[in-house]
């Protein structure tokens, strides 16, 4: 018998938190209801999985736990549509559906032995931080040079995982720059957009990835900041969002040129998109 | 082999009795692909069916599970169509679609099982074309009225009968068992004589059409191909290689189905992010993926044509955007690399 990709697999809630202060992003726990199912969910960082609500459909979104937190899969959702609507509305303890793991993942590999540098914007931090996670687990933190993390929101209130910046924040193993968009109340980190802030900490390009994701504008103008820096098409990685629906490159809803960000992605160095047409 | 055409009913029932015959038959003025109980009810003789063969196995509905949720888990119920099939009196170009979207279905990574239980279990039956339609240009697109490469078996009309060819060891087991005739040299004579005369008189020149494509996504062009195109998708829809699709819940409570239906690129909100977004804002760049998705990025990624050339998207659409007239345009016109 072939799997059959279009089944999910059935996982508990066990948590639903509200993560920003305009409570519009929720933070999934799921777990798994056996050893059996996780076993058959390997991932990595950088993949996405479709979330369904059983009876309202179903909705990709990036993993935002690390393989090496085992037992369940987070997930933080923004309210837009039916699915994610859904979502924050279940109870702790409903059952919901996960089909994946889909797509294909940061390249951990590529990065060993080299600097790593991670930009994130808005709530597109999801699979940023399962990345960061991954590289800081005390069994892989030395595969790794200096971990620099940038971070931005529009205003404190809208950071996701605070509990876990501020940990980081502690921490020797990561450098974490936290930035919002205009000053606000009690807030003692950095003022300003992620461009001029990544400009301002220039971390350096020599042996070393950078990884963005975050809210077109921002790409657009954090672009060039990294060409300055010296960051190359092959050095710089992101991750694409298209709307999806199958997540298998069947549906044909995702294509970027002949490339299916479901299958092929929807992590891309700039030199690949480089070569396909600006559908994204 | 040989099948007489008065032979052929009596023939349809005895597969009947084993397999799910579907066939064309009579719908108001056209015919579609049907299962029949009676080989009296095939209508073999007309063109094409007005809806592709692919609905047969990419229903334009289908319930891909059904579920009922209880506090511990999910019960899942996936029905898988497993029945033996004989698709009897599909047109070359129709099975030659099938052969492509196979490429999808069954891509580098995953498997649709909905879809290649059904292939894996049809048995193609198929007959040549000796009339071809003026909106047919299947030579064009590398096939032609008489390609075999998604049949199991070709029947070749010489008047009374068909000449059988068979073409592959499923559709010898098949024609094995209905217990045909040999053909004589004569009857071979006559299949040959009318594979010579049936001619496909609409060709369009794709010389250079793939190199064209591949460096004018910004060409002006494209601005002025789509503006008489309403956007309605009937192309796509009646397309024997469009795949686009949806997934949906079907539910009451806490069991239901999910469902997918056919969706089209030809629509806003086909590709619409959650933040409002869009990467195919009008209708120029949905015109612009149907053409490179076929005469582009098919051929990248599978190296065919996804384009079979049946001439349906010609004859239904409602302000008559020819298709052969959009590649000659677009092959003719100058190579820019520039945006
Ligand atoms: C790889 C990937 C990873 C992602 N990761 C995350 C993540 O970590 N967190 C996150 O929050 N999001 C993520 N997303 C985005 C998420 O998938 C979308 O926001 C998704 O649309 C949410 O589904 P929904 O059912 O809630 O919204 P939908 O109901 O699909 O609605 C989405 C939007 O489409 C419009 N729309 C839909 N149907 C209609 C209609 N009939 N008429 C008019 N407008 C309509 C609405 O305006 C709405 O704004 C990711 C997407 C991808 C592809
Ligand atoms: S049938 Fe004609 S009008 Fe409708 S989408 Fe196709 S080309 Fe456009
Ligand atoms: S694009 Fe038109 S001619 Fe080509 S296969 Fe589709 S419907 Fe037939
Ligand atoms: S989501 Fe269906 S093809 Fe990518």
């Amino acid at each position: 018998m072939m799997k059959n990709p279009y089944l999910p697999l059935p996982m508990k809630l066990v948590k639903n938190f509200t993560e920003t202060e305009d409570k519009l992003i929720h933070t999934f726990t799921l777990q798994f209801l056996s050893e059996e199912d996780e076993k058959s969910f390997p991932y990595m960082p950088g993949q996405f999985a479709e979330l369904c609500v059983f009876g309202k459909g179903e909705a990709p979104f990036g993993i935002a736990s690390s393989p090496t937190e085992p037992g369940f899969l987070k997930f933080s959702v923004a309210k837009v549509g039916t699915v994610s609507t859904a979502l924050h509305m279940l109870e702790e303890g409903s059952i919901v559906g996960v089909r994946g793991p889909l797509g294909n993942s940061y390249p951990v590999e590529q990065f060993k032995g080299k600097d790593v540098v991670i930009i994130g914007g808005g709530f597109a931090f999801t699979t940023l931080r399962s990345l960061a996670t991954y590289m800081m687990h005390p069994d892989r933190r030395s595969d790794y040079g200096k971990i620099t993390v940038i971070y931005g929101a529009r205003n404190p209130g809208l950071l996701l995982y605070k509990d876990e910046l501020a940990a980081w924040e502690a921490s020797p193993d990561i450098d974490l720059i936290t930035t919002v968009d205009r000053e606000a109340e009690g807030w003692n980190g950095r003022v300003g957009f992620i461009p001029s802030v990544t400009g301002e900490v220039a971390p350096s390009a020599s042996n070393a990835h950078a990884i963005i994701c975050g809210p077109p504008v921002m790409i657009k103008f954090t672009m060039p900041v990294l060409e300055k820096l010296g960051f190359t098409p092959e050095t710089t990685i992101m991750s694409l969002e298209n709307r999806m629906k199958c997540g298998i490159g069947m549906c044909g809803r995702c294509n970027v040129g002949g490339k299916y960000v479901c299958k092929d992605g929807p992590v891309f160095t700039r030199a690949q998109l480089n070569e396909l047409p600006n559908e994204y | 082999m040989i099948v007489s055409k008065k032979d052929i009913p009596n023939l349809l029932d005895k597969m009947i009795a084993e397999y799910d015959v579907l066939a064309p038959v009579k719908k108001d003025n056209f015919t579609v692909f049907k299962p029949i109980a009676s080989g009296a009810d095939a209508v073999l003789g007309e063109g094409n069916t007005k809806l592709p063969a692919k609905e047969l196995f990419f229903p334009q509905s289908e319930k891909l599970f059904s579920y009922s949720v209880t506090e511990e888990g999910a019960k899942l119920d996936a029905p898988m169509d497993d029945k033996k099939k004989v698709l009897f009196g599909v047109r070359p170009c129709d099975a030659r679609s099938l052969k492509l979207l196979d490429n999808v279905f069954d891509n580098d990574k995953f498997q649709d099982p909905y879809y290649l239980t059904r292939r894996a279990n049809t048995v193609m039956v198929g007959i040549g074309c000796n009339m071809p339609s003026s909106t047919c240009f299947c030579t064009s697109v590398n096939s032609g009225p008489f390609d075999t490469s998604g049949l199991d078996i070709l029947l070749v009309d010489t008047g009374d009968a068909y000449v059988v060819e068979l073409v592959t060891d499923k559709g010898k087991a098949l024609a094995d068992q209905a217990g045909l005739a040999a053909a004589s040299d004569a009857d071979k004579t006559a299949a040959a004589a009318a594979k010579e005369a049936a001619v496909v008189t609409c060709q369009v020149n794709t010389d250079g059409l793939k190199a064209k494509l591949d460096v004018n996504f910004y060409d002006p062009i494209w601005e002025k191909i789509h503006e008489k195109c309403l956007g309605c998708g009937a192309c796509t829809y009646l397309c024997p290689t469009c795949h686009c699709f949806d997934i949906v819940d079907d539910a009451v409570d806490c069991a239901g189905c999910r469902v997918r239906n056919w969706d089209s690129c030809a629509f806003p909100l086909f590709t619409l992010h959650g933040s409002g977004h869009n990467p195919r804002t009008s209708n120029k760049e949905r015109y612009r993926n149907r053409i490179m998705h076929k005469f582009k990025y098919f051929v990248d990624n599978f190296n065919e044509i996804g384009c079979v050339g049946c001439g349906r998207c010609i004859k239904n659409c409602p302000v008559n955007m020819d298709i052969r007239v959009v590649l000659e345009n677009i092959r003719g016109s100058e190579a820019r690399l520039d945006s």
